[in-house]
């Protein structure tokens, strides 16, 4: 749109903008202070501690547990991904590149509520995988352990959320520029050296907004924990709906809203600290 | 005999890693298709499409939370397109002020946990009515896609030759003829790949749904969780396999719909 003077783009450009950014502001944001501000609030009204207290009280033994199945299912997905992209990009076998890059995005697509189900299964006493490990002799039948608790869920998390960050961290490993691999090969440096000190610190950025965005997903699932474990300790998404659906008590579960939110913002704060410490580049 | 012996490890991880992967999807495929399978048989005693004609039999539950399911991403998918084909054209291509906060706006609702903004949308949908109707449920899954429909379609529109507006231009088309015969028509792949994200987003979301549809929406994620809870196997994994078809096709087949020129794009 060539002519015209830039003012009366601008004001084309907000005008067309607006109704999708209004959307988010009111369906999106507004709902979000309204949790804020509702966690501060006693049933009767006014300000008051007491949601987090309540919060404290029942649930603490739940917020620990969250925070260490998302902990360990976000560094198992850091892992697993920069391995799946350091293969694909290092891998000398093309043929066992291209199973492996065709195997490893299965999962990418599949609902959370699906990976459930299927993990429901699978990890179950007497599931595919119990079932396959004795048929090879590898277990007996009455050694056979249900992974269906936290060990279960873990899993599942990693299990659906890995192809997504591997997909990132692959792309941007792709892009990157061969020569100092190249030349870091030469000087006869091992395929792990090179992942580790080239290939690994130039795609930190895209690993890193990946875990953050997987962290945030799984903060919010709350199909995974009661179909895959159902017992107590649970996380505190089954709290907060088990405080709405039992006793209709917005106030403890926005306090514990109020809190998942916490929970990501310090992973959110560590990451960009440690941006900051190595030389103001997230 | 040499030949083979490098590939043995390399075997043993790509094995196990194919079995952690497809593992469960093969339980869940079994399942599918068991008539009778209980402890201690390692496999089903008996196959068949017992369930499968349950499932699908004319007007049952699971036809008809399909059938709402479909409606409801169809409408998401055209309330996200309303919504991100104007915004996603001025990112693109109009001098917006803040532009990048702008973008960012439509991520948050990706960087906050939902859940509890859920809990909330569902009290203020109880003021209005919206609570229980597919009207609330769309809404919910609009906001939620809006990131990926904005996002891709701004690069897709940003991947448009900027040569090829000012050709139709000169040639006397108006902005809005433009518009509608060369920029629409040449971003369409990449428009058409946001929809079909929004549509498996909508149509994959369980706990927006879970909160807001209550009692009288049934989506079929929400069907599958009460029949996986009542202990009904053969009916979840049949309804998740109804669900994961698309998600697999879609996995198998989005880098035709997402060229590498509009993917490099995206979120810029």
């Amino acid at each position: 749109m060539g002519a015209g003077p830039a003012i009366g783009h601008r004001h084309l450009g907000l005008f067309l903008v607006a109704p999708a950014l209004a959307t988010v502001l009111i369906l999106f944001v507004y709902p979000l202070c309204y949790s804020l501000v509702t966690a501060f609030v006693a049933k009767e009204g006014g300000f008051t501690f007491g949601n987090f207290l309540r919060a404290f009280e029942f649930y603490s033994v739940d917020i620990a547990f969250t925070l260490v199945i998302i902990g360990i299912s976000t560094v198992l997905i850091g892992l697993c991904s920069v391995a799946i992209g350091g293969y694909l990009t290092l891998g000398e076998n093309p043929r066992a590149v291209a199973i492996l890059k065709w195997l490893y995005r299965w999962p990418l697509f599949i609902p959370f509520i699906v990976a459930a189900q299927c993990m429901r299964t699978f990890l179950a006493k007497n599931g595919l995988m119990n079932n396959t490990f004795v048929s090879l002799g590898l277990v007996d039948p009455i050694n056979t352990i249900s992974l269906l608790d936290w060990r279960g869920i873990i899993i599942t998390f990693v299990w659906k959320q890995l192809p997504f960050v591997a997909l990132l961290v692959a792309g941007a490993m792709a892009s990157l520029d061969r020569s100092t691999i190249e030349s870091a090969r030469n000087l006869g440096a091992g395929r792990l050296r090179i992942l580790v000190e080239i290939v690994v610190p130039q795609v930190q950025q895209t690993l890193m907004v990946g875990l953050i965005l997987s962290f945030v997903t799984m903060m919010s699932v709350l199909s995974v924990p009661i179909m895959v474990s159902g017992g107590s300790p649970t996380m505190i998404t089954v709290d907060m709906a088990f405080r709405i659906n039992s006793y209709g008590d917005y106030g403890t579960a926005n306090a514990l809203g109020f809190i998942s939110y916490a929970l990501t913002g310090f992973a959110a704060w560590i990451y960009l600290k440690r941006g900051v410490s190595q030389g103001g580049k997230p | 005999m040499r030949a083979w012996l490098p590939w043995l490890p390399r075997a043993i991880v790509l094995g196990l890693f194919a079995f952690i992967i497809f593992g469960p999807l093969m339980n869940l495929v079994l399942w599918a298709f068991a008539e009778q399978w209980y402890f201690p048989h390692k496999l089903p005693l008996a196959y068949g499409l017992k369930f499968w004609n349950q499932v699908f039999k004319p007007r049952s539950d699971a036809i008809g939370s399909l059938v709402t399911s479909i409606w409801i991403a169809l409408f998401t998918v055209g309330a996200c397109l309303a919504l991100a084909i104007p915004a996603g054209y001025a990112l693109a291509r109009l001098s917006l002020p803040w532009r990048a906060a702008i973008m960012l706006a439509f991520l948050l609702p990706q960087a906050f946990p939902s859940l509890a903004v859920y809990i909330n949308v569902a009290r203020i949908f109880y003021m209005f009515g919206l609570n229980g109707t597919i009207t609330g449920v769309v809404l919910v899954h609009t906001v939620h896609g809006l990131v990926f429909a904005v996002w891709i379609t701004t690069a897709a529109f940003a991947a448009v030759d900027r040569d090829l507006e000012l050709a139709a231009r000169n040639i006397g088309a108006s902005g809005l003829v433009t518009f509608f015969t060369v920029t629409l028509p040449l971003a369409a792949p990449g428009i058409m790949a946001s929809a079909i994200f929004v549509f498996l987003e909508s149509l994959d979301e369980f706990t927006g749904t879970f909160f807001v549809g209550v009692p009288d929406v049934t989506t079929l994620p929400l069907l599958m969780f009460t029949a996986s809870l009542a202990g009904n196997y053969q009916i979840a994994a049949i309804t998740a396999l109804i669900l994961l078809v698309p998600s697999v096709g879609f996995m198998l087949f989005v880098e035709r719909f997402l060229k590498a020129d509009v993917m490099a794009k995206v979120g810029a």
